[in-house]
């Protein structure tokens, strides 16, 4: 219905770069009037990227918006909602300890003789909020309301800001199914009203359930724009994880091994509300693969393993004996390595310098009282700047002056410094750049070669394909499959990631 | 130590023009005289005047950099001048009255410690307590007055010399060379840092976060009992009201000219002292110039405010392209 519709929103080109890595690249984004539109792709596709361009909260390099056939540039978030471009993400920005009304008119209140029109602006607000179903008191504070409520106010003060384009991120994440069929409601009248929407989810069902159209980004790509009812879900998953349009061809299945010595074996390992108890068995020299969605459950695998959150159920066996994880210290001793996703928060210490970040785990290791000596630690760290080729003039910057490739290759490098015999990576070669991501993938496969066992969670499903040799299947915050030897393929596993598909649209996972 | 001395640069340019005024309302500042073994000077003077300053800073250097802070320094201080007092008072032998203070120091850091790290509280307000209701826990003890003692082994703490030098002067700096050993000859240092900046990257390398964060809550509470101990030494008796009064504020003051953070991260330990030193340069310059002292304070916060605009990044291109320009004149 919404094809012959009129065009809206054209934005062409947009490229935006961060140091090191290129966040957005040339990327083409069409909204069409009455239209809801899907954004999809993995953490680091660029999605929050585009948001940020087109609501101008950061500038973009390359590229135009046209909105309603005329060129926009916006400046500020501020400057877009003027344009008729605004956002609500998945945080509610609004303040609690206001009324709802006050948060509705912040900034733009009502006035009479130069005075606030309280009456007034609870008056408005509450024929605003009836429109979107809500018979709420707009003088409440907004903390007396639930997180759906308080979205729906927030949409609610966007549109009233006169948007064309309503830009929704996650909006669903923390709603029960009741409530995302309210939300799913309005924003359907929203765009026959003549908006459009744009819907950035990872729930799958949801975009079934509401979209006309999916554009899915990949890597800072455009992967392609398609007719959700023309899109099979498998066709879809196979977009957002599959090949890369661009295709790099430098991975080669390797021939079967034999396997290596036993070495661990999770049983049943979980916990409730995280993830459901999984099993698997993990050999020297073996390479695990854990694919799934984003919210499926994958990284909080590697929680439990690396004792980063305590299992309430089953049990980790390493050589034939049981042992308990009390905290990552139990795992680092057992010789557990682990490479988080976020590199920021959970990775790098900004302020330290890079030989600082490198040695930082195994001196955790032998204790703080036992330093290493500097002469140590300058020898360990020139060797891994030379070994993982680390870009940088010396190992006394600060880590946070390098690029995101460098970083994780850091990373890398404080966990091979402890030698360990288990190394988890989650997203290892995310954000980073082409060259940085194929050294990284071929000294993952010389440290599996040399016997080190890996558990790497990975979204780039044609590469998990080409060096695991089982991969474990995450949905919903459960195991879903574990593909051995020949069944390792990148058509299976997204097959495995999609069936089975009968849930109902629900935002809140298991 | 040429890493130390370059970013020390700006505090020593600091340092020097602050004594440079001092000598400008003094001359013969810089004099340094030896009478009856001990030196007098304006510099010896600083130095012993500042002792407090600098204890409180040595302690509070490692707790900024953990992204925290501790209010409850000065109250501390009074509660161990307090328990000094009292115990000279009940008769115990001076050395008794001294490990009582420094044990009393321990506890209330330790208290700090517990309340950050294992409840969780956000440390300005954890340590609010303590600063609050330290005072009046010395008052208890002091009974409200202030308890005057005639132990010439406790009043020794301030009074006594020790190779020339006025004890306090030894006793800060022991302190600071003991505490940058402690951070820079173990590896506690960048676990600290660590700690402050990523404390989830910090767990998740293994750094023993809980224990670290304790740590320097407790070493912060020992430097204050000794800042204590000396103000009681100082004026032979224990003043629930007024020792340390504010002094935490100082203690900031030195280790954010010092160069650390508020946000946490890198500190250290010298250049946390330097920044005592020049505070008390500046107050002693104040008094002799025989200002109102409205006046100290408002010269102290006009200092405070250059200093951190000089240290913050918005500046920091302008003063670089200057060190350039300046370096080439002076090599052509």
């Amino acid at each position: 219905m919404a094809d012959r519709a009129a065009l809206l929103l054209a934005a062409r080109g947009l490229t935006r770069t961060y140091p090191g890595v290129r966040a957005l690249d040339g990327v083409d984004l069409t909204l069409r009037t009455g239209e809801i539109h899907a954004l999809l792709g993995e953490n680091g596709a660029g999605k929050s990227t585009l948001i940020n361009l087109l609501t101008g909260a950061q500038p973009m390099e390359a590229g135009s918006i046209q909105l309603d056939g005329r060129d926009v540039r916006p400046r500020s978030p501020a400057d877009a909602t003027a344009s008729g471009i605004v956002a609500v993400y998945q945080e509610i920005t609004l303040l609690p300890n206001l009324s709802v009304a006050e948060n509705i008119y912040l900034g733009r209140e009502p006035t009479r003789f130069g005075l606030v029109d309280r009456a007034r602006m609870r008056r408005d607000g509450a024929t605003l909020l009836s429109r979107f179903g809500l018979s709420i008191d707009p003088a409440q504070p907004l903390s007396a309301f639930s997180t759906a409520v308080q979205q729906l106010i927030a949409i609610a003060r966007a549109v009233d800001m006169s948007a064309r384009v309503l830009i929704l991120d996650e909006p669903t994440a923390s709603l029960d199914s009741a409530e995302v069929a309210v939300l799913f409601r309005v924003m359907r009248e929203l765009a026959g009203s003549g908006m459009a929407v744009l819907f950035v989810t990872h729930f799958l069902d949801q975009v079934y359930a509401v979209t006309d159209r999916i554009t899915v980004l990949r890597g800072g790509k455009l992967v392609g724009e398609r007719r959700t009812a023309d899109l099979p879900r498998l066709d879809l998953v196979a977009m957002m994880l599959g090949k890369l349009p661009s295709g790099d061809g430098h991975l080669q299945r390797h021939a079967a091994r034999e396997p290596g010595a036993p070495f661990i074996n999770v049983k049943g390992l979980g916990k409730r509300h995280l993830v459901a108890p999984f099993s698997a068995e993990i050999r020297q020299g073996d390479v695990l693969g854990v694919a799934g969605l984003l919210g499926s459950g994958r990284t909080e695998t590697a929680l439990l393993l690396f004792g980063a959150e305590r299992a309430d159920s089953g049990q980790i066996v390493v050589d034939g004996e049981p042992v308990t994880l009390k905290g990552p210290r139990d795992a680092i001793r057992l010789g557990f390595g682990f490479c988080p996703e976020d590199r920021k928060l959970d990775g790098i210490v900004p302020d330290l310098s890079i030989r600082e970040n490198i040695v930082l785990a195994l001196q955790a290791r032998q204790g703080w009282m036992k330093r290493l000596p500097l002469a140590r630690q300058r020898e360990l760290a020139d060797t891994f700047i030379k070994l993982l080729n680390i870009r940088t003039p010396d190992a006394e910057k600060p880590i946070q002056l390098l690029s995101g490739g460098n970083q994780q290759k850091a990373l890398l490098a404080r966990w091979l410094a402890t030698n360990p015999r288990l190394l988890i990576l989650d997203e290892p070669t995310r954000g980073i750049d082409v060259g940085a991501h194929a050294e990284i993938i071929l000294l993952l496969e010389k440290l599996r070669d040399e016997g080190m066992a890996l558990y790497v969670i990975s979204s780039e499903v044609e590469e998990v394909a080409a060096y695991a040799d089982r991969v474990m299947v995450m949905r919903e915050r459960r195991q879903a499959g574990m593909l051995t030897g020949g069944d390792v393929t990148p058509a299976a596993i997204i097959d495995a990631i999609v069936t089975p598909v009968e849930m109902p649209p629900s935002g809140r996972a298991a | 130590m040429t890493g130390w001395f370059m970013a020390a640069r700006s505090r020593l340019v600091l340092l020097a023009l602050v004594l440079l005024a001092n000598m400008l309302v003094a001359p013969g500042f810089l004099e340094l005289r030896l009478v009856d073994g001990r030196l007098f000077g304006g510099i010896i003077d600083i130095l012993n005047r500042g002792a407090p300053v600098m204890l409180l800073a040595i302690g509070m250097a490692p707790v900024i950099a953990t992204r925290g802070i501790d209010l409850s320094v000065g109250a501390v201080m009074a509660i161990a001048g307090a328990v000094a007092a009292a115990s000279v008072n009940a008769g115990h032998a001076w050395p008794v009255a001294v490990l009582a203070a420094l044990g009393t120091g321990l506890a209330c850091g330790l208290w700090n410690g517990v309340l950050v790290t294992i409840f969780r509280i956000q440390p300005i307000v954890a340590t609010l307590i303590l600063m609050v209701a330290g005072r009046g826990i010395a008052q208890m003890i002091t009974q409200g007055r202030v308890l005057t003692f005639t132990d010439d082994g406790l009043a020794g703490v301030s009074s006594a010399t020790l190779l020339g030098l006025p004890l306090p002067v030894l006793i800060a700096l022991a302190a600071a060379i003991i505490t940058g050993l402690l951070v820079r000859a173990t590896a506690l240092g960048p676990f600290v840092e660590a700690v402050g900046t990523s404390p989830r990257a910090a767990r998740l390398a293994g750094v023993p976060a809980p224990g670290i964060l304790i740590g320097v809550y407790v070493w912060s509470g020992l430097m204050a009992a000794l800042a204590g101990l000396i103000a009681a030494a100082d004026i032979r008796g224990a003043d629930a009201n007024n020792a340390g009064l504010w002094l935490e504020l100082d203690a900031i003051l030195a280790v954010v000219i010092g160069g650390t953070s508020l946000y946490g991260g890198r500190f250290s330990i010298g250049l946390s002292v330097l920044g005592a030193i020049i505070l008390q340069g500046m107050r002693t310059c104040i008094l002799r110039a025989g200002l109102p002292p409205e006046l100290n304070l408002l010269l102290m916060a006009l200092v405070i405010a250059l200093v951190l605009v000089v240290q913050s990044p918005a500046c920091q291109p302008a003063i670089a392209r200057l060190t350039a320009r300046l370096t080439r004149r002076g090599t052509a």
